[in-house]
């Protein structure tokens, strides 16, 4: 790996040390994440969609939840990833950092996505409408509007160091979504409901149905970082190319 | 201060300005973001009566009058003050009385609120039907949104 970029020069070679290293312990995780989100998922949905009881209030419908609030939690984690990594470009110019941003917004876009769509769908039968603009479901429109503006953002660009750049700025502006988010249920007036799991006294949820749910959050989690780490991958692949075809042209 | 030092400083600077402008942003706002009143709250706002608001809070015990018809007649209550509500129309499934529901409709001059829809809200409490029939048999059962005042009609 390392000797493709050697040509260059001694700069080339130190700039493309870390991400080397990189792809070695990507490479080497890679089989036992996808086996976690496999291992996860399967366990998972069959606790969720048979393993686990109905609820005393929602019956059947309860089920959506399994999916809904995994899809959730990971559309509030991978923007997290993603203003970290925007922070570790912006201040200490980490080369990869831009790369994981760039790799996870599509992924964040589809899990908030996600759990729009299995909210809506959930709303329905409970509450009786698909939508209303209330404070969570509001903020969380926001934040699918915020991943879409990063990936065109990231993608608007001759350069993509620039892109990249350009989207971490918009990445940090956003992170006041995250608290309002996740607190806009308790300071206003909702239609949702507030917090089940992550609240200071405990979960309000039957340990039998929360421990499929977490099995679920767990597949979700390892599901993002495999298919991340890949996508970093093939930026870096298509990154050296690029540098590879420079080199072509000039060099010769 | 290293170059690296002072991009985390302005950087850090600019989140926090960023976070308290948007802090006072939303607590100028605070009214016009509520999605629905109190009874409490729709009593004291005094809106204009051609004014389409939402008011929520439990369905009062016994309030709850059928047809003719369609027609349901019953109270939002969030245990301070109480809001007589007629409604025709579908109710959702989990319509029943001391359910948390949110109403949206208009304020008639007598005091009644006309709804024009009415959305069933459900608590943070998930259990199978089993563990909630042994609570209420043990005397251990919270009707989760009348009495815990975390649920957010009371204190709102």
């Amino acid at each position: 790996m390392s000797d493709l970029a050697r040509p260059p020069a001694g700069s080339a070679l130190h700039r493309f040390a870390s991400p080397a290293r990189f792809l070695r312990l990507a490479g080497s995780l890679q089989p036992w994440l996808a086996g976690g989100t496999l291992l996860c998922l399967g366990v998972g949905l069959y606790l969720a969609l048979f393993g686990s009881p109905a609820d005393y209030q929602q019956g059947e419908t309860v089920r959506i939840m399994y999916v809904h609030v995994p899809a959730a939690w990971m559309a509030l984690f991978v923007y997290l990833c993603i203003a970290l990594a925007s922070a570790s470009l912006l201040v200490w110019r980490h080369p990869l950092a831009g790369l994981v941003a760039k790799a996870s917004a599509p992924l964040g876009a589809a899990f908030t996505f996600l759990a729009l769509a299995t909210g809506s769908l959930w709303g329905k039968p409970m509450w009786g409408t698909w939508w209303e603009w209330d404070g969570r479901m509001t903020s969380v429109l926001i934040l699918f509007f915020l991943y879409l503006g990063l990936i065109a953002l990231t993608n608007a660009f001759e350069s993509p160091e620039r892109g990249q750049r350009a989207s971490a700025v918009l990445a940090l502006v956003g992170v006041v979504n995250l608290p309002i988010i996740k607190f806009s249920v308790d300071w206003w007036n909702t239609l949702h409901q507030p917090a089940s799991v992550m609240r200071l006294d405990g979960p309000t949820i039957d340990p039998s149905m929360l421990w499929p749910l977490l099995i679920m959050a767990a597949g979700f989690t390892f599901y993002y970082l495999w298919v991340m780490l890949l996508r970093v991958r093939g930026e870096l692949v298509e990154a050296r190319l690029r540098a590879l075809q420079r080199l072509e042209t000039e060099g010769r | 201060m290293t170059r690296k030092r002072r991009r985390l400083t302005i950087l850090l600077l600019a989140l926090l300005s960023l976070g308290t402008a948007t802090a006072l942003v939303l607590s100028a706002f605070d009214d016009n973001l509520v999605f629905f009143y109190s009874p409490t709250k729709l009593k004291a706002a005094e809106l204009p009566p051609e004014r389409l608001v939402r008011v929520g809070g439990l369905v009062l015990p016994g309030s709850v009058e059928k047809g003719p018809g369609s027609r349901v007649a019953f109270a939002i209550t969030d245990n301070a003050a109480e809001v007589a509500v007629v409604y025709e129309g579908i109710l959702p499934d989990l319509f029943r009385e001391g359910q948390g529901v949110v109403a949206q409709g208009r304020l008639e001059p007598g005091g009644r609120f006309r709804a024009v829809e009415v959305l069933a809200k459900h608590d943070e409490n998930y259990m199978p039907p089993e563990v909630a029939e042994a609570l209420k048999e043990s005397g251990e059962w919270r009707p989760a949104e009348g009495s815990d005042p975390k649920a957010g009609y009371a204190t709102q």
